[in-house]
This record gives structure tokens, C-alpha cells and sequence, in this order.
């Protein structure tokens, strides 16, 4: 009998170019994005050397975190404007397609990729950011990489990598009514702390991730790196399937794919190095305090006490996150007032996390004071949302309607929360400064943002499905 | 790449976990299109106003570690985003050798492709290197050929590294000019799937 083995495994011997005593795999890389911030460096290392980009073919680029989310021609920032130039000249000067500004396939990296179908199971893919392990929502090996390893790439098509542990993350049960992919896998990183998938590549596994749909899927695999993971990913399965048939790049052969595709979910029997279980029944809406994604609270709970922390150096880092995040402890996460609403990025920023929100804010208004914005997160999305009015419901409860990209996710744009102001945000880093210097973050789901727009405050989407008052 | 070997140096210790990228770097200084003068903004928003004035409090403004060279951080140093402008900004302002009790994978990684020599200890010797590299100028002792961080007081650790990680540093490699003599390798595996 062969002896079972997971996805990562067999996509790890599928893509084995090189192997020798004492050092890592040299594994062959299926496709490379690549976006302006992280890639000049790279190209320029090429052109010094006097090297080319080996797989043009395999090589896909987009513009999307310095880009201007309104008036989308006035760059204002000329740095901005030249590193987006640079990509272009690069891109011409390599022979790489690439979706600019214009394009009508431009969005966030990692919203284009499973879009356009380039994102496949079994795939290798890498891209010079971190949030790569989104892809492994289809059954693909994906992660981020530094620009160093960019370059390698685009030179060889290869990467020296070490063998990876494996970390099953079993998710039992199913997830109640109003309590979204994005509260899965917030209450995970909360559980199990911003590191135990460091030195790992998560597979998710269990009832509640084979009830997700691709979107919500793409949502738990995006934030696998905030739990130290460099890569996340889920076996493809009749939803997986579903969700690329038809896709532009999708195979030709499509049935000859899909059986192929089915070789590699992971077998009965597999061993994992580690493994964490949670029962998503227990699961409620997630509110993050602090300035880490594991500083993370149900929505009925208050913000914890330095005192109750476990060591010395875990309450210095409580206090000075809930300084920075200008919060009392033990305060009702529900009591606190933002002034900020920002539905996006490629975490959240898909057409049914729009459908969603606009399914909370409909003929409602934004609290007086508050300033939302919902920056799709690729222009197809934009379009796909347009054309069933979520836009008009959005505008009317007084949200600003943007154009695709990274945006108020890390404020590499015009779009920067001031210091000091408050912002629900439906990003995956919560991290000091990150929408802005002194900007304070707080991560929840799409459906928590639109609550909390209306509000004003934190609430329990769970019970705000009715109207609270008449 | 510049290889290194061994480096004795001044220890700045900078006793905090989940150092993230965005704070070695903040997204503000990402714009730049070249490799170099990354330094000035190492942790940015730790070290400066927004103004640009400096923040007495912050102890890397202290002048007592004008010529560091050696950082001493808590647990998962460099989580978060890949941007590899944090280690460059750490080589630029200064610092070959960073330790501390653990890294995120891709920054580790990260040091590697630029000859810094990240180093795990375990964290009752990073305590001591902390506590050590506070109270006065402290300098230590890194081998890479031995695997050992020493001081002049008899504190001795042995540290891991991959044979293969420990190469490239020693000899400084070109990584990419290693991998193109495989390339007959890659020729086949794309012939053959
Ligand atoms: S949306 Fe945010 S996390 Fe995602 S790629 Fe853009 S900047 Fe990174």
C-alpha cells in the first residue's frame, strides 16, 4: 500500500527540480506575481548582472499598493508615481504582462489571481508579499517571499527551499449564523498566539473549512502568515473546481484538471508534525484590541487587564498596546466609538464580502462623524458589484464608493487614518502605524465594519440582522 | 554579498516580541525604487516624531549606541509583511548580527539573502544579553565557523544554523549564480512536465 501523504508533500515532489545532501530543494516556481513595491530592486539586480526573466509566460504583474483609490490619474505623491512607472518600464523591458492602472484586470494581487484562474490547485506560487498563502485556498503551495528571492525567481524560475513542517489547523463543527470566515480565523490566532505557525505550512482541515465557499476560504488562507505561517492552504474539492471552471486561465482540458487536481488533497491516514483543533460552534464575532491579529476578543468581551497577563514581558506588551490603541483595560469592546470604516483589501474585498456589508448598511446611515469607504478589491469586482447596485446602496447610506487596491489596508496612498483616530477595518494587520502613523486599528469581518459604521461603535452583527429599533 | 565570519561588536538590545516589519520600516519609506539609505528610517516611528525630532525616550537615540552593531530583540522578530527593505535598513544603519529568541520565517530568510547573520538563542540568554547590553557598553563575540556567541565574562552559547545558510554567509554566494549551474536541471523539468 503506498503510504498517505498530505497536499503539501505532493505538491512538494511534483516541483522538485534539484536535490542534494545538505541543502534545501531547489523547487520549481508554476507562477510569480509581482507588484511595484517589491519588485524594482529585483529588476534592477537582473539588469546589473546582465540576466533576463527566464519565464516571462509565468510571470504576472499589477499595480495596486501605491494607487490612488479616487481621482485615479492624480498621483499626487511623485515617489508613488515612479516606482508605478518603473514597474511599467520593467515589465515592457522583460517581455511581462502586466494589468496597470488602466487595465481592466488591475486589482490587488491577490484578488486578480484566482480571478483570472492563474491561481491553480498544485500550483507553486510565489510574490514578493507576504499575503501569498491566500492562493492555498485553492490546494496551491503559495507564500511570500523577500525581493531577494524575487530576483531569483524571475532569473531561474527556481527557489532553494527547505522541506516544511506541516500543521493541520481542524476546524470542527459548523459556524453560526453571523460568524464569518474572517472571525474563523481571527478566534484561531487568538487561541493559538501570532506564532505557532512559524516554521509551518498550515492545511486546514474539518467540517467548518469544507463549508466555506472559495471567497471565504481565500479569507482564512490570506491571514495564515499573521499566526507566523508562511503558507496556508486548503485540498481542492468540488467548490474549488466549481469556482475556476470557466475562468480565463483556467486548463482547456478542464475534466483531465479536475482529475488531476483530485490526486492531491490530502490522504486518509496522512501524518501532520502538528496538529490544533477548534470547534467553530463556539466561535462569535472578533474584535482585535491590540496592535498584533492575536490581540483579539469576542465582541461581547472587554479589553483584557496587564495584571492578567502571563509574564512580565507579556503585560509590558499589553500595556503599551492598549497606550498606543488609547484603551482602558477591562473596557466593553463594544463601548468603543470609531471614527473610521474601511471595507477592503485581500483579505476582505471580494464581491460576496461587499454583498454582505451592503446587505447590513441598506437603507441605513452612516453615523454622523464617521467616515466609510469601500475600496473593492479589483476592478472586476467593482464592475461585477455595479452592475447589482451595491454601489447605490452603499452611496446612499453614505459610504464613499472607491476604485480597486491596497488603499487605507497600509496607507501607501492618500488613503491614511489620522493620528490618534479610530478605524474598523477589514484588513489582517492591526499593527502599530500601519493605516497611518498613530492610526489605531481594529480588525474585524466585513459584516462587523458595516455594523459598526451604523453605529458608531462595536456591536453583535449576530443580533443586527433585524432592525434594532423601528 | 559580503561574507561574514566572525564579528565582535556593541550589543543594542531591544527588549520587546513581535518586532514587526512595519515597524523596523514603516510603508512611508517603501516608495524608493533602490537598495541603499534605508538606515535613516529604521524604526521610524519609534525613533522620530512626525516632525522628524527624535524621541528622547526611545534608547536607540541614546548616543551609548552610536556604533552598534549587534541587535538583541525578543520573540518572532520580523513578522509580518516580506518587505526586505527591513533588512536592509538594519544593515544600513549598521547592524551585521541580529539575535533573538525567534524569527518569522521570511524575514530570517530575508537576512540571509543579505549577509546578516540572524541568530536563534534561547531566552534566558537573550534575557542576559539583554540585561548586559543595558547597564553598560556591552560587546560580544560572534563565530559563525564555530557557532558560538562569547563575551569577555565567560558567557558562551552555541547557536543552529543549515549547513546550507551557514555557506552562503561564510562564502558570501551569489545565490543566483549558484542555482543558473543547475540549469540543465531546470531545462529538463520544464521538458519534462
Ligand atoms: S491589501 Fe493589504 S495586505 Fe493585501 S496585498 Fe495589499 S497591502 Fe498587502
Amino acid at each position: 500500500m503506498k503510504t498517505p501523504k498530505t497536499i503539501v508533500e505532493k505538491i512538494w515532489e511534483r516541483h522538485v527540480v534539484h536535490q542534494e545532501e545538505g541543502k534545501p530543494d531547489l523547487l520549481y516556481i508554476d507562477l510569480h506575481l509581482v507588484h511595484e513595491v517589491t519588485s524594482p530592486q529585483a529588476f534592477e539586480g537582473l539588469r546589473m548582472n546582465g540576466r533576463s526573466v527566464r519565464r516571462p509566460d509565468k510571470t504576472y504583474a499589477t499595480m495596486d499598493h501605491n494607487v490612488p483609490t479616487r481621482e485615479r490619474h492624480i498621483i499626487r505623491d511623485q515617489i508613488s508615481k515612479t516606482q508605478m512607472d518603473t514597474l511599467k518600464q520593467n515589465c515592457q523591458q522583460f517581455g511581462i504582462s502586466l494589468a496597470d492602472i488602466d487595465h481592466p484586470d488591475q486589482g490587488i494581487v491577490h484578488v486578480i489571481g484566482p480571478e483570472l484562474g492563474l491561481t491553480q490547485p498544485g500550483k507553486t506560487i510565489v510574490c514578493g508579499d507576504s499575503h501569498t498563502s491566500t492562493h492555498g485556498a485553492f490546494g496551491a503551495l503559495a507564500f511570500g517571499i523577500g525581493t531577494s528571492e524575487v530576483e531569483h525567481v524571475l532569473a531561474t524560475q527556481t527557489l532553494w527551499q527547505a522541506r516544511p513542517k506541516t500543521l493541520n489547523v481542524k476546524v470542527n463543527g459548523k459556524l453560526g449564523l453571523g460568524v464569518t470566515a474572517k472571525d474563523l480565523i481571527l478566534a484561531i490566532i487568538a487561541q493559538n498566539g501570532v506564532r505557532f505557525g512559524t516554521g509551518y505550512v498550515i492545511e486546514y482541515t474539518g467540517e467548518a473549512i469544507r463549508n466555506l465557499s472559495m471567497e471565504e476560504r481565500m479569507t482564512v488562507c490570506n491571514m495564515s502568515i499573521e499566526a507566523g505561517a508562511r503558507a496556508g492552504l486548503i485540498s481542492p474539492d468540488k467548490t474549488t473546481f466549481e469556482y475556476l471552471k470557466g475562468k480565463r486561465h483556467s486548463p482547456e482540458n478542464y475534466e483531465e484538471a479536475v482529475a488531476n487536481w483530485k490526486e492531491l488533497a490530502t490522504d486518509n491516514g496522512a501524518t501532520y508534525d502538528a496538529t490544533v483543533e477548534i470547534n467553530a460552534d463556539e466561535i462569535e464575532p472578533q474584535v482585535t484590541w491590540g496592535t498584533n491579529p492575536g490581540m483579539c476578543i469576542p465582541v461581547s468581551a472587554s479589553v483584557p487587564h496587564p495584571e492578567a497577563a502571563a509574564s512580565a514581558n507579556a503585560k509590558e506588551e499589553t500595556e503599551r498596546a492598549l497606550e498606543y490603541m488609547g484603551l482602558e483595560a477591562d473596557q466593553p469592546i463594544s463601548s468603543v466609538n470609531i471614527e473610521h470604516v474601511f471595507i477592503g483589501s485581500c483579505t476582505n474585498s471580494r464581491l460576496s464580502d461587499l454583498r454582505k456589508a451592503a446587505d447590513i448598511v441598506s437603507g441605513k446611515k452612516v453615523k454622523d462623524g464617521v467616515q466609510a469607504i469601500v475600496v473593492p478589491g479589483s476592478h472586476s469586482v467593482k464592475t461585477a458589484a455595479e452592475a447589482e447596485g451595491l454601489d447605490a446602496i452603499f452611496k446612499q447610506a453614505g459610504f464613499e464608493w472607491r476604485d480597486a487596491g491596497c488603499s487605507m489596508c497600509l496607507a501607501m496612498n492618500d488613503d491614511v487614518v489620522p493620528p490618534g483616530e479610530r478605524c474598523a477595518s477589514t484588513s489582517n494587520r492591526n499593527f502599530e502605524g500601519r493605516q497611518g502613523n498613530g492610526a489605531r486599528t481594529h480588525l474585524v469581518s466585513p459584516e462587523m465594519a458595516a455594523a459598526a459604521a451604523i453605529e458608531g461603535h462595536f456591536v453583535d452583527v449576530r443580533n443586527y440582522k433585524q432592525p434594532v429599533t423601528n | 554579498m559580503e561574507p561574514i565570519k566572525k564579528h565582535k561588536g556593541l550589543v543594542y538590545p531591544l527588549n520587546r516580541s513581535n518586532i514587526d516589519t512595519d515597524q523596523i520600516i514603516p510603508k512611508q519609506f517603501l516608495k524608493r525604487i533602490e537598495r541603499q539609505g534605508f538606515g535613516q528610517f529604521l524604526f521610524f516611528n519609534w525613533r522620530f516624531f512626525d516632525d522628524g525630532t527624535p524621541r528622547e525616550n526611545f534608547s536607540l537615540n541614546d548616543d551609548k549606541y552610536n556604533d552598534a552593531s549587534i541587535l538583541v530583540a525578543g520573540e518572532n522578530f520580523g513578522c509580518g509583511s516580506s518587505r526586505e527593505h527591513a533588512p536592509w535598513a538594519l544593515q544600513d544603519f549598521g547592524f551585521k548580527v541580529i539575535i533573538a529568541s525567534s524569527f518569522a520565517d521570511i524575514f530570517y530568510n530575508n537576512c540571509i539573502k543579505n549577509g546578516i547573520l540572524p541568530i536563534v538563542l534561547n531566552e534566558e540568554t537573550v534575557q542576559k544579553l539583554i540585561v548586559n547590553g543595558s547597564n553598560e557598553k556591552y560587546d560580544i563575540t560572534v563565530d559563525l565557523e564555530r557557532q558560538i556567541v562569547e563575551d569577555e565574562n565567560g558567557l558562551q552559547a552555541t547557536f543552529d544554523i543549515t549547513p546550507y545558510q551557514r555557506q552562503m554567509l561564510l562564502n558570501g554566494w551569489d545565490e543566483i549564480a549558484v542555482t543558473l549551474t543547475h540549469g540543465d536541471k531546470i531545462d529538463l523539468y520544464e521538458s519534462t512536465h
